[in-house]
């Protein structure tokens, strides 16, 4: 059964497994375990970035495509639920044809855009991306009487999913069965399927055609697979799940905006969470969001303090400042390609 | 011949996980045309192009001059004196004739005494000097890259295939330039399909199968020798071309 | 049809079409600027969009230009170059900062040497950085596209921190020295006099650039490199050094162009160089990749695109020139001047 959910790809590491079980209860129970405003915030952020990582995995790991877009497919999903919502009204209708249009729009792009780049060389798809999605980002801030602009926007979201919302009496472990918890296991339990089908997906003679192309192009062209579908087939459907997270995480927040959800910072994020965390593993963007988050949110306080340690030293308490953290990051980033290309996961399994 | 100019003992090189040349032995004496022959795939370039530098060999010693190269860089074993003909011919089809000349000419300016003796071998690279080799027809771009090779003196040229697809008036050209080139004394390792060129150039043969030699001698022993021709390469040298 | 053909040999002579395809894309230049003048109703306004769109694809081009031949020599793609624009435009205008007396006076003599001593240090820094680059950052990752995107985009991030750390997180505001403030007058055009010297010093670098390719070996290597790396090797050049060399130079005109773009844009934050990438890879791939000459022209396209397009629909400046992209794709899908490699 547990086989079969996971497609047959074990964690195959006693620690691997023991963090895996680790972080699956922690966000599973996280508004019992870790009540709260802000740590329930920070474990729904957790279940998206999952979803997001794993779906540039897909590409990264698995296709061996690098893009610079992912964001840009991540706010299609984003603005999708935010125009939907602002135009039809709060309702999950709304929520839906938001999710579903963004979805099939991310597609229809990715699509687009591999067809022109993928079919000349794998290189062109980096640089064209990050020029296409900058240019997105750039429109969207400047058609802000549509989108809201730098401001962004914000709207309702069906009651049910809101704190004035009871379902039940009462409280479990002090926690208030309101739509708040609701909204929480709607992220948790989207994010959980969307996994378990990328795990799908990797692990199916695609998935495996795939490998066999990142691994040499050339032979998977002269055995008879038609390389560039394989690599456009996989852009899309990472493209897709991308607006899927980007949905979601528009649900929770109830706000969409440049910053949270189409900057090359979001972009650098998911870079740095696939690369620690372990490409072409799927599970490493479990480890690899789970823990760039939790440093992020709790890791900065600790530089800050750091810092203020060295308060009077040349240079130090600046490059210890907390908002020099991507310094740390970038050097950690150049060293794990550097020396763990396979990332935590992959170091767990024993390495390649 | 106690002196080869270059001596090759045990070499293998990998490329990939394949293994093409598995412990060659080749000798080459100075001042003469060694030929290297042996059907399709059997590691003939490979081993020019573990002596150049272009692949590296996992074990046996390459000795240039008694100098072990082996373990040179590329650019390190050309300026020792090796000029390299490659099978693809290696022509810089967006520079000028001249440009690739002048490449070539890896110490200095050009010789003009050297270069006006190469336009009587190639007339047609003074036709063609200033036009962008792209331009130049197969024979002449084979033409370029042996004028290339000749334009300084080397003390070993390394020539691949130098009449492959080339229409029989050409390849007399090329024979004549090669057998000027000989007359000079100069040290000559060919790989040549065409009989005829080989036996006309040739001093000395080697015969490579799977990787590895499987005959050394006379070039004029294996010319006339039809039997020794069919076990050695599987079919006649007479017939074959 | 009973008469024997003739057999007279005709000279295939080419199509007027095929003659003019070398001369295509200068020639979309042209069309550009006629277009711009049917689209632009003021003949005036045409004339300024037009200089200063050319200052901006000369720019570009400088930023460019080390990215694309880096990318022909050696297949290796630079995602971190925006570093170096970042970084000589902090420097630049750092020098610029220390000579204010020499900015600040009225002398166009003095205010060109501030320049130039600005300039100067910018490339002389990023040239360091360059070398320093090469050898911890790529070096490592020859031969391997993903790692070499990722680590690169890695050392892009360090980079851009580490300006943060050194100069602070706040953009810095800039003034042109004050010779070059204000505009002349021109046919009834005003042209900003800055956008001229940008011009001049573009055109410049392009011409030498072109000189250094077509007429000396050093050029020449570099060309044979790009086509077929490994038959100069066997000529006896060190193609190593020569790559390191170019990247070295590459990193220069990166930095010349982040002190120039500094100056046009009259502020600078850690992430112009980055922000700067978007245009330099569109311009490379246009052009395509490994081709100066393509660079140059991708270049003046995206400049003069940008800006008329400014001028007409501001917001869909950049989307314009995305567009550009896809419709140069479409007709060649290497890019207008494809280099060929004898690989």
């Amino acid at each position: 059964m547990l086989t079969k959910l996971l497609s047959g790809d074990m964690p195959r590491s006693p620690v691997l497994t023991v963090v895996l079980v680790a972080i699956l209860i922690g966000l599973a129970f996280a508004p019992f375990l870790f009540p709260g405003v802000r740590s329930v915030d920070t474990a729904a952020r957790i279940c998206v970035f999952i979803v997001l990582v794993a779906s540039y995995d897909l590409m990264l790991g698995y296709g061996g495509i690098v893009s610079f877009a992912h964001t840009m497919f991540f706010g299609l999903g984003a603005y999708g639920v935010a125009l939907a919502s602002t135009h039809m009204g709060r309702g999950f209708d709304a929520l839906l044809v938001g999710a579903v249009s963004g979805a099939l729009l991310a597609a229809a792009l990715a699509f687009i855009i591999g067809l022109f780049s993928l079919r000349v060389r794998a290189i062109f798809f980096a640089m064209i991306t990050l020029a296409v999605a900058s240019a997105v980002a750039v429109l969207v801030s400047q058609l802000s009487g549509l989108t809201g602009g730098e401001d962004g926007l914000s709207y309702k979201i069906p009651r049910e999913l809101g704190p004035a919302f009871k379902f039940a009496d009462g409280e479990i472990f002090g926690v208030k069965m309101n739509g708040k918890l609701l909204k929480y296991y709607l992220v948790f339990g989207v994010s959980l399927v969307l996994f378990l089908l990328m795990l799908r997906i990797v692990h199916s003679p695609f998935g495996r055609v795939l490998l066999a192309i990142r691994e040499n192009d050339f032979r998977a062209e002269a055995i008879g697979y038609r390389v560039v579908h394989y690599r456009v087939a996989a852009t899309c459907i990472s493209a897709a799940i991308a607006a899927l997270a980007g949905s979601i995480y528009a649900i929770w927040l109830r706000y969409v905006g440049p910053d949270t959800s189409l900057s090359m910072e979001v972009m650098i994020d998911i870079l740095l969470m696939v690369v620690i965390g372990g490409m072409g593993t799927m599970y490493g963007a479990v480890v690899g969001a789970t823990i760039f988050i939790l440093a992020q949110n709790y890791l900065q306080n600790l530089m800050g303090s750091a810092a203020s340690a060295f308060e009077g030293w040349p240079i130090l308490p600046d490059l210890l400042n907390a908002d020099r953290w991507l310094l740390w990051l970038g050097v950690l980033f150049i060293l794990s390609v550097y020396f763990f290309p396979t990332g935590i996961v992959g170091r767990l399994r024993g390495g390649k | 011949m106690s002196d080869p100019i270059l001596a090759l003992s045990g070499v293998k090189t990998n490329i990939a996980q394949y293994h093409i040349l598995q412990g060659v032995d080749l000798s080459v004496p100075r001042g003469q045309v060694t030929m290297l022959l042996g059907r399709n795939g059997v590691g003939k370039t490979t081993t020019l192009r573990t002596i150049i530098g272009h692949w590296r060999a996992h074990q046996g010693t390459i000795l240039f001059d008694g100098e072990d190269i082996s373990r040179l860089p590329t650019p390190a074993i050309a300026r020792l004196g090796i000029g390299f003909v490659p099978e693809d011919m290696g022509i810089f089809a967006d520079l000028t004739v001249e440009e690739n000349m002048i490449l070539a000419a890896v110490s200095g300016p050009i010789n003009s005494a050297r270069l006006d003796w190469l336009f009587t071998v190639f007339p047609a690279l003074k036709t063609f000097w200033k036009k962008d080799a792209g331009t130049l027809s197969g024979g002449q771009k084979q033409m370029l890259t042996i004028a290339r090779a000749m334009i300084e003196e080397r003390r070993l040229y390394l020539i691949d295939e130098p009449t492959k697809g080339l229409a029989p008036a050409i390849i007399a050209t090329m024979a004549r330039a090669l057998r000027e080139l000989k007359d000079q004394g100069a040290s000559i390792l060919l790989v040549e399909q065409n009989f005829s060129v080989a036996r006309a150039l040739g001093d000395s043969a080697n015969v490579m199968d799977d990787g590895r030699m499987t005959w050394s001698g006379d070039m004029k022993e294996l010319a006339t020798n039809a039997e020794l021709q069919e076990r050695l390469m599987g079919l006649s040298l007479e017939t074959h071309q | 049809m009973s008469a024997a053909p003739d057999h007279t040999p005709t000279i295939a002579q080419a199509s007027l079409s095929q003659r003019l395809a070398p001369y295509a894309p200068v020639l979309l230049v042209i069309g550009l600027m006629a277009l711009g003048l049917m689209a632009i109703p003021s003949t005036s306004s045409w004339l300024t969009l037009t200089v200063s769109g050319l200052a901006m694809g000369m720019m570009i081009f400088i930023m460019a230009s080390g990215l694309t031949l880096v990318f022909g020599l050696m297949d290796v793609i630079n995602f971190g170059h925006g570093a170096f624009v970042s970084v000589g435009a902090f420097v630049g205008v750092s020098f610029l900062l220390l000579l204010e007396n020499m900015t600040g006076a009225p002398s166009l003599a003095l205010n060109l040497t501030a320049m130039f001593v600005a300039i100067l240090g910018a490339m002389a820094a990023t040239a360091l950085m360059g070398w320093a680059f090469e050898k911890v950052i790529v070096k490592p990752v020859y031969g391997h596209h993903l790692k070499q995107i990722l680590v690169t985009m890695g050392g892009l991030i360090v980079v851009e921190q580490l300006i943060i750390v050194l100069w602070g997180p706040e953009e810095i505001y800039i003034t042109r020295p004050e010779a070059l403030k204000g505009a002349v007058t021109f046919f009834g055009a005003a042209i900003e006099k800055y956008r001229l010297v940008a011009v001049g010093i573009g055109a410049v670098v392009f011409l030498a650039m072109r000189w250094v390719l077509r007429s000396t070996k050093i050029g020449l290597i570099v060309r044979a490199g790009v086509e077929n790396g490994e038959m100069v090797q066997a000529l006896g050049y060190r193609l190593r050094l020569v790559f390191v060399g170019v990247f070295l130079a590459g990193s220069a005109l990166a930095g010349l162009g982040g002190v120039l773009w500094g100056l046009y844009q009259e502020v600078i934050t850690a992430h112009m160089g980055n922000q700067s990438m978007i245009l330099i890879f569109i311009v490379v791939i246009i052009g395509g990749l490994g081709s100066v000459e393509g660079c140059f022209i991708g270049a003046l396209l995206v400049g003069l695109l940008q800006n008329y397009v400014a001028f007409l629909e501001p917001k869909l400046a950049l989307i314009s020139n995305i567009g550009l992209m896809v419709a140069i794709l479409m007709w060649r899908p290497m890019g207008m001047i494809p280099v060929v490699k004898a690989k």
